[in-house]
């Protein structure tokens, strides 16, 4: 099986995300894969996006979030980078604890690692931070 | 089409927003605040969230709806959820937040349940 690459580049604004997620479900589409999986790619990819565009690069349009979709044998494999100055995962509270389930905000982490198989960060030494996601066939 | 439609009936004194579409960062999210509030600014705390037509939400809609939970309790009334979704009855149960709100698969139910 060739691996199948695709690569956007979007302004930083919220509507990025219904972009973003409807470019990733026509990749999806043609990945072959579980209907369920599909709904967690969807997921983590707004997600991921979601922080991209607020946090990474608030909001600024002339900031770009660059996504690289990758289908592989085995797994599908999406990178969402931003150019903000990068975050510690481990710093951020987990949003299951008795004390922020009623929080309005901070569960899209949560929700990147609870629907993909393998979620890391890259922060870039050039600057930016890069969020590596990885779900398996 | 708007991403998320809301469309209000009374039942009693229980408001219920019958939700269509999805319940995601930018529009669906604000469409949901601007409704809550309203209903607060008219006095009407009793509130039922008819969610069966409601396929998807993200983390910014599920913590809009906490945000109306905890609005609507703050001002004395009372928030409840009806005909969640199964992917919303998940991530609801993954973010512990099922133990939180008052669900309801039967609107009679639901609707007795606030007297």
């Amino acid at each position: 099986m060739t691996v199948e690459t695709t690569e956007l580049s979007l302004p930083s604004r919220i509507e990025t995300v219904a972009v973003a997620a409807a470019a990733v479900a026509e990749f999806v589409s043609r990945a072959r894969i579980s209907e369920d999986a599909a709904f967690g790619i969807d997921m983590a990819v707004r997600e991921a996006v979601t922080n991209a565009v607020l946090h990474g690069n608030k909001k600024d349009e002339s900031k770009f979030v660059d996504i690289t979709l990758k289908s592989l044998p085995d797994a599908v494999e999406i990178s969402v980078h931003d150019q903000g100055p990068g975050f510690n995962p481990s710093d951020v509270p987990d949003p299951t604890a008795e004390e922020n389930i009623l929080k309005t905000s901070g569960r899209g982490i949560f929700f990147m690692r609870s629907f993909m198989d393998e979620v890391d960060w890259l922060i870039r030494p050039q600057g930016g931070t890069t969020v590596r996601m990885l779900k398996r066939r | 089409m708007a991403e998320l439609n809301i469309a209000e009936r009374q039942a009693g004194d229980v408001t219920v927003l019958d939700m269509s579409g999805k319940i995601t960062i930018g529009e669906g999210s604000v469409a949901l605040r601007t409704a809550i509030r309203r209903l607060l600014e008219e006095s009407k705390k009793r509130i039922l969230l008819n969610l069966a037509g409601v396929g998807y939400i993200d983390s910014s809609g599920i913590g809009e709806l906490v945000s109306s939970y905890t609005a609507i309790n703050k001002d004395g009334g009372q928030l409840k959820l009806l005909n969640l979704t199964q992917k919303l009855q998940d991530l609801l149960t993954i973010t512990k937040l099922l133990t939180v709100f008052d669900v309801y698969e039967s609107e009679v139910e639901a609707l007795n349940s606030f007297k």
